[in-house]
């Protein structure tokens, strides 16, 4: 596979018009919004996508009301990650000469229209767990944390998920996009916050606000042509090893042991190449597993890789520059957004926030129940 | 459904495969599904083996004893459900070795009373005339 590396370009990306609670838009308008920002900033239109790709609804639905009729859908839908995943299986379509031009698109009103797709009462999960109420992330990605505290232990692993809210929240004071881009939090703050799931705070748990991104993926002859500079798609993987929280093999830590290192053998970069890591932060505890099963530490050893604010603006490891699903835009699926922060920290657009000389981003996406992984390497 | 439902959420529509265990759960006897040729026990119940794909299983009954494996404590208000909060959400670690999801019951929700690893057994709750949930106590 490694021969697909830098076969393929993000050229363009934007979110919705307004992130935020209560846009009182539907899914589909902040599809269309973000999508025609996107296409806007590759320089490109509507008349040059021959490729869908969309985690929901169904890409008909999305190629009907954007009026295209495009000969290559991808509606690959496994989680928040699936908009990475997206972007390594366009890099295929583009270099197997299917498709030149991919358009990745989302929008969900996550605040204004809470309501998932109706359980389907006789699936596994409305069988053994939604029962007794464990019925969404928090109370997933809670019990696999506590499991983490247990083996690691409590304290340490409470000052990591303390660390990584407040460094994350660092950002999105820098961030004019980020919901809470004027509101600072203290460490204080973070121990004081109530519980919703215990172990979790309430900063350790992502915002549900509403918006939509895109994210266009052109052949390297298209990207010659855009109007931006090209941030080339130079390692990617994608893995999964269940959907059920109790089913999961390990709790304390995700697939991205196995697509995290494939990526990077793609794009031939080890840990030390990384500049920015984008790391799907749906929980603090997200966070902390990731950097472990991505093996930027080891087992147990997230909490002082993460230590003394690491993570925060001017300290020496970038990461979730944007703000992250904690503090600047989670809408439930949150991955198109680590895509968007990638590319314009590489193409030097991030304003005050802009981490130094950044050449290679490493961005993993974790979807459903800690379920699913996508890992790219972007550079320019 | 004559008498008055007692499910504080979701209700399961048992399936084909599954009709064994919810009726079994009636009968507040709890049984899992075995693989034969791994001689592994699994949940959720399945008519293949998720070991092996193998078509080779049977059913045991569980002794409904295990251990707790992790949990979590609920505090929000949950759409859709009504019991009341906070409760507690776990995974136990049965004897017959698969991990079910489950509440724990009979102890008051707080992070003291609980201990990874402690002892647990089963006890059923009728929420409906057809459907009995199994969760677990401390021994």
């Amino acid at each position: 596979m490694s021969d697909l590396s830098g076969k393929a370009a993000i050229v363009g990306v934007a979110e919705s018009d307004a992130l935020g609670r209560d846009s009182g838009k539907s899914s589909l308008q902040h599809h269309a919004e973000a999508s025609y920002n996107a296409l806007a900033d590759a320089g490109l239109t509507m008349k040059d996508v021959d490729a869908i790709y969309c985690a929901n609804p169904s890409p008909l639905t999305i190629a009907e009301y954007f009026g295209i009729t495009p000969k290559h859908t991808d509606g690959t839908s496994v989680g928040g990650s699936s908009f990475v995943i997206h972007v390594a299986h366009a890099l295929e379509a583009i270099a197997a000469g299917r498709i030149d031009v991919a358009l990745i698109t989302h929008g969900e009103s996550g605040r204004s229209q809470r309501s998932r797709p109706g359980a389907d009462l006789g699936a596994p999960g409305s069988q053994y767990e939604l029962p007794f109420g464990i019925a969404a992330p928090p109370m997933q990605y809670a019990m696999a944390c506590n499991r983490y505290m247990h083996i690691y232990g409590e304290d340490k692993t409470r000052q990591a998920m303390a660390e990584i809210a407040v460094a994350t929240r660092k950002w999105a004071n820098l961030n004019e996009k980020a919901f809470f881009y004027e509101t600072p939090m203290s460490f204080d703050e973070y121990h004081d916050s109530r519980w919703i799931v215990y172990p979790f705070h309430l900063p350790d748990c992502c915002l549900t606000i509403d918006g939509g991104g895109a994210c266009v993926v052109v052949s390297p002859e298209v990207a010659k042509s855009c109007a931006k500079k090209p941030v080339w798609v130079n390692g990617a993987a994608e893995a999964h090893d269940h959907g059920l929280i109790s089913q999961m093999p390990d709790l304390t830590r995700t697939i991205a042991y196995q697509s995290g290192p494939e990526a990077m053998k793609m794009a031939g970069i080890s840990h030390s190449d990384v500049d920015l890591a984008m790391i799907y932060d749906s929980f603090t505890y997200t966070v902390l597993t990731t950097l472990e099963s991505l093996g930027f530490c080891g087992p147990g050893e997230g909490a002082d890789f993460v230590a003394n604010q690491r993570t925060a603006p001017g300290g020496d490891f970038a990461m979730n520059t944007n703000g992250g699903g904690l503090s600047y835009c989670h809408t439930g699926m949150y991955g198109m957004f680590l895509l968007l922060e990638a590319t314009r920290q590489l193409r030097g657009e991030a304003g005050a926030r802009q981490v130094e000389n950044c050449k290679t981003s490493l961005v993993n996406g974790t979807g459903g129940a800690l379920s699913s992984t996508g890992t790219l390497v972007l550079g320019v | 459904m004559t008498t008055e439902s007692k499910a504080t959420g979701p209700v399961p529509v048992p399936q084909q495969e599954s009709d064994f265990y919810w009726e079994k759960l009636k009968a507040h006897e709890l049984w899992l599904r075995k693989c034969n040729e791994t001689g592994k026990a699994y949940f959720y119940p399945r008519d293949i083996s998720p070991f092996t794909f193998s078509r080779d299983t049977s059913w045991i009954q569980s002794s409904g004893k295990g251990t707790l494996f992790t949990y979590a404590i609920c505090y929000t208000p949950i759409p859709r459900y009504t019991g009341p909060v906070p409760f507690i959400i776990a995974m136990v670690e049965l004897e017959e070795g698969p991990l079910i999801p489950t509440n724990i019951v009979e102890v008051e929700p707080d992070p003291s009373n609980l201990t990874i690893g402690m002892p647990v057994e089963v006890t059923y709750e009728d929420i409906t005339d057809t459907i009995t949930l199994p969760k677990f106590k401390p021994v």
